[in-house]
């Protein structure tokens, strides 16, 4: 994410050195791999997950919470959040990357991408355990 | 610092001739951007669940409303377009569909199976939970 300049000053390596191997970002090509893996992931997932939706469809909050605390189908919508967060976080970087060209607003877009998705991974998660231990 | 060159700039969009590619590639970015606010509702209505009826009624509320309706019938919509239309750029990855008649037909494909999915869950839905 650092600019060629703000590294220029100080540091003795060539341009290229720098990109040399894994590319500026030290990363290389793991966002790219991951947002796959996670498109594979949730290309398996999505007929258990719709399956799930249906079968709570018209139900009361008793009846769903029974539902969704049922092991099957905790460890199925645990699975989809863990891949469909993680793939939107990297998706929603490539478009701030692309669309926000101010260094500072770009690194606090970023910030706020992984905040956000962090936060409703981490909220879904915690709903789903609290049903699965039915407290 | 050096001067900076004023060097020859790429022509932008609007020089080239529209095409249903160049759409749905868009459509693909904001369909996935709507999805990425579309989970708040998924989050809100786990949570609901977990905290009790009094929340989860809340959720149904919505849902069973026209505004709500509207909006999980075009969050299903464009779950179901950016799968299609993802596994169709997957394709392209593996190096697969770029001849002109492949790319078309894999366009068309996304476009219309997204929308015949969405019309197709909803039919089910309804069926199953007899619209509430």
């Amino acid at each position: 994410m650092s600019t060629p300049d703000s590294q220029g000053a100080k540091s003795m390596r060539t341009p290229l050195g720098r990109v040399r191997n894994l590319g500026s970002s030290h990363s290389g090509t793991s966002d790219f791999w991951r947002q796959r893996l996670t498109a594979v992931a949730m290309v398996l997932l999505i007929l258990p997950v719709i399956v799930v939706v249906m079968m709570l469809l018209g139900r009361n909050q008793a009846g769903a919470a029974q539902i969704l605390g049922s092991p099957l189908v905790a460890i199925i919508l645990l699975l989809f959040i863990v891949a469909s967060i993680w793939h939107m976080k990297i998706g929603m970087q490539v478009v701030i990357e692309d669309y926000v060209h101010g260094e500072m607003v770009k690194l606090a877009a970023i910030m706020a991408n992984n905040f956000f998705s962090v936060a409703v991974a981490l909220a879904s998660i915690y709903a789903i355990l609290k049903l699965s231990s039915g407290v | 610092m050096t001067a900076r060159i004023e060097r020859p700039l790429s022509p932008h969009l609007q020089t080239y001739r529209f095409t249903l590619t160049m759409a749905m590639s868009i459509i693909h970015r904001i369909t996935g951007v709507a999805l990425y606010f579309g989970t708040l509702l998924l989050a809100w209505w786990l949570i609901a669940a977990a905290s009790g009826p009094a929340a989860y009624s809340n959720v149904q509320a919505f849902t069973s409303s026209f505004i709500g309706r509207l909006i999980v019938f075009g969050y299903t919509w464009a779950l179901m377009h950016h799968l299609l239309s993802g596994v169709r750029h997957f394709v392209w990855d593996l190096g697969y569909g770029f001849k002109a008649n492949e790319r078309e037909t894999l366009t068309w494909g996304a476009l219309i199976g997204g929308i015949s999915l969405t019309v197709l869950l909803w039919i089910a839905a309804y069926a199953i939970g007899g619209g509430r």
